[in-house]
């Protein structure tokens, strides 16, 4: 008895058309906080937060780095177990996540790496330093690119999920042994350059923009994945009734 | 042995064939035909365990499968590939069979030479002498006579009938017919579609799902 | 298990090229190194080539693994057929391992010296590849079961598959590099260990459902 309701409710989670009806109101609530949140502490924090010390004004960059770089590493653990799911209970909802975090993710990395580049730039004095962190940044976007390769490389649509799920989940695992393994290579090979954001005692007026612009960005992300979701599972459902009735409803109105 | 109940194989969200409901027991030999891409290869493997996406059911005992891709190894001789193909089985390697096999498929003088060496008709006769060998009752052959001469065909002919009497089961797909008596037809047609035009999205709508 | 075991080892006594290309290979890219950049001969990057060199012979070695196996339909007829695929998929990973990881354990050594290694640190290089070398074997085994379908996927191969190589390249040549400063190599050991046992915790059952994505794939 209750493993059949919680069969059912398996069903229900799965079910693109469940999940479609369900988002409806989600969208909205995660694109207009992503739009707040992101307003208010690019102001806050370019306009209104104390500059550093050390750096000046060129640490304002950490407001736009530290998010992206925090939301590059979600979106993969995201994929991995979203891929998780999908293997183990043959979900096919999670591929459409999948597919909606990969290109976000790969662009997000990018943006990371870019803007650590630019930040680095006054800092170290060079465009391109390999500090621990941008190795294990790069080193991620390499494993969003072996995702995106194996996917366009697989026609058929299931067993693109499947590899894809497979590769997203041995990669999630083994993203602590590669942080792990560049950390120690990092303390090795640079003792001496001193982190980024390991300030001792960051002053509340720094930190708390940047709170608010790493909500914005997990909020911007949510709003993108969601978007992105919801029209790849039109697109894949385009034959069904319920899609067109929805359609029509829309057009109506 | 093999018992099917509305069974069909999807690819790509597609379903390939209306749906196939068959009960084969033991002695049957049924001829599975249907036109090129009906879906006779994927339904072989779906039995065989080797492709995963379909609906309805299906139940089966260990089967002996051969596909398009034979599965000797080019490196090894026929008698090596004999072994490693019964170690499966969990049976040793007997010398004198796998000649008498050989000897039964006419590609004994072959016997110790690396399969990579062979014409395509000869691999397939050492492929057939496998058959011979193995403990399975049932068989799964796709395009068993493909490269096959007319002496060949007429073996295998005689192999499937004598395997059936033996209270074995073949499936067989195939577009040329082959000389055994008594057989049983499968034919896979074409999906039909819902009349309301809908098509299939290879998702499971939950709708569905409840009313089950 | 022991007929899988005679049959690889009766393939891989008759295709010894895949034993000796990937070894001359690694000879012929070493002597392309150090002829390109001379300077790397008995100075601090010496390990990190070797081990850089290593990777990519893995690399290439890789695309074979399951390449014959799959388009003679000896794969397929070992998921139809083995009582325990796990098993058969364990055997291929470890005869590949045998193949190329193992030889590596014998040849790094003589690479080192032709890098300019000091002698006393080629116990330390066999050490590293024996402890290292499983764990490109696994993880590749992954890649190479996922790739296998693809005419050309060699490409695709390396980007899943180099990077998480990483993790085994940093402390295998950390621990050729620590041998040659005469300091303690136990921190890196337990790494490579670590890293090696991981991966074999994950490698058979992720390859195995990688071969069944291939071969669904016709």
């Amino acid at each position: 008895m209750l493993s059949a309701s919680l069969k059912r409710l398996w069903h229900k989670l799965g079910s693109p058309r469940w999940f479609f009806a369900l988002t409806e109101s989600w969208v909205k609530v995660a694109g207009w906080s992503a739009l707040v949140l992101l307003v208010w502490g690019t102001i806050w924090g370019l306009g209104f937060a104390p500059a550093d010390y050390q750096q000046g004004n060129s640490f304002r960059i950490m407001y736009v780095h530290v998010p992206a770089a925090m939301l590059a590493q979600s979106l993969y653990i995201g994929m991995g177990v979203a891929g998780f799911i999908g293997l183990v209970w043959r979900m096919k909802l999670t591929d459409v996540a999948i597919s909606a975090c990969l290109p976000l993710g790969m662009v997000i990395t990018a943006l990371a790496l870019f803007s650590g580049s630019v930040w680095g730039r006054p800092t170290w004095g060079s465009w391109w330093e390999w500090d621990g962190r941008t190795v294990s940044t790069l080193v991620l976007f390499f494993l969003y690119v072996g995702i995106y390769a194996l996917r366009e490389a697989i026609a058929d649509q299931e067993l693109r999920a499947r590899a894809s799920a497979l590769i997203a989940m041995v990669g999630t695992i083994n993203i602590p042994i590669i942080k792990y393994s560049v950390e120690w290579w990092n303390t090795l090979h640079q003792p001496a350059s001193f982190g980024l954001t390991q300030k001792p005692a960051m002053p509340s007026e720094m930190w708390l923009p940047l709170l608010v612009m790493v909500l914005g960005f997990y909020a911007f992300a949510g709003f993108i994945v969601l978007v992105r979701m919801r029209t790849e599972i039109l697109n894949r459902e385009l034959g069904a009734r319920w899609v067109r009735d929805w359609v029509q409803v829309r057009s109506e109105r | 042995m093999l018992t099917l109940e509305e069974l069909v194989c999807e690819r790509d969200g597609r379903e390939l064939f209306a749906p196939v409901s068959i009960d084969v027991r033991a002695g049957d030999y049924v001829e599975l035909t249907g036109a090129n891409g009906a879906g006779k290869s994927t339904l072989l493997r779906t039995l065989a365990g080797l492709h995963s996406r379909y609906s309805g059911a299906f139940d089966s005992v260990d089967c002996l499968f051969q596909g398009h891709r034979l599965g000797l190894d080019g490196l090894l001789t026929p008698l090596e590939n004999f072994a490693w193909f019964l170690g499966f089985e969990g049976r040793d390697a007997d010398r004198e069979r796998f000649l008498d096999a050989l000897q039964r498929t006419g590609v004994l003088n072959k016997a110790y030479q690396p399969c990579s060496e062979m014409s395509a008709g000869q691999q397939r006769r050492v492929a057939m002498a496998r058959w011979l060998l193995s403990s399975r009752s049932l068989w799964l052959l796709d395009e068993p006579l493909t490269a096959l001469d007319a002496s060949a065909q007429q073996v295998m002919a005689k192999i499937i009938v004598e395997h059936c009497q033996a209270g074995g089961a073949v499936v067989c797909a195939t577009h040329s017919e082959l000389p055994v008596a008594q057989k049983r037809l499968l034919k896979l047609e074409a999906t039909q579609r819902t009349p309301d035009g809908s098509v299939h999205s290879g998702y499971r709508d939950f709708a569905k799902v409840q009313d089950e | 298990m022991s007929s899988l075991l005679r049959r690889e080892w009766q393939v891989a006594l008759r295709a010894k090229g895949a034993i000796i290309n990937p070894v001359a290979f690694l000879l012929l890219s070493t002597t392309l190194f150090v002829i390109a950049a001379p300077d790397t001969v008995s100075s601090d990057a010496a390990a990190g080539i070797l081990w850089t060199l290593v990777l990519l012979t893995q690399l290439l070695a890789l695309d074979a693994m399951y390449r014959r196996d799959f388009d003679s339909g000896v794969l397929e007829q070992t998921l139809v057929s083995a009582q325990v695929p796990f098993v058969a998929v364990l055997t291929r990973i470890f005869m590949q391992w045998l193949s190329t990881g193992f030889i590596m354990v014998a040849v790094g050594p003589a690479l080192g010296i032709l890098l300019g290694l000091p002698a006393e640190a080629t116990p330390a290089i066999a050490l590293a590849m024996l402890l290292g070398t499983p764990a490109l074997s696994l993880l590749g085994s992954i890649g190479a079961s996922v790739t296998v379908g693809f005419s050309r996927g060699g490409v695709i191969l390396a980007l899943l598959v180099m990077p998480l190589f990483l993790p085994t390249l940093i402390f295998g040549a950390g621990l050729v590099a620590a041998a040659e400063a005469g300091s303690s190599v136990m921190p890196q050991v337990y790494a490579l260990s670590l890293i090696s046992l991981v991966a074999l915790a994950i490698a058979p059952f992720a390859t195995l459902a990688g071969l069944k994505i291939s071969l669904e794939m016709q």
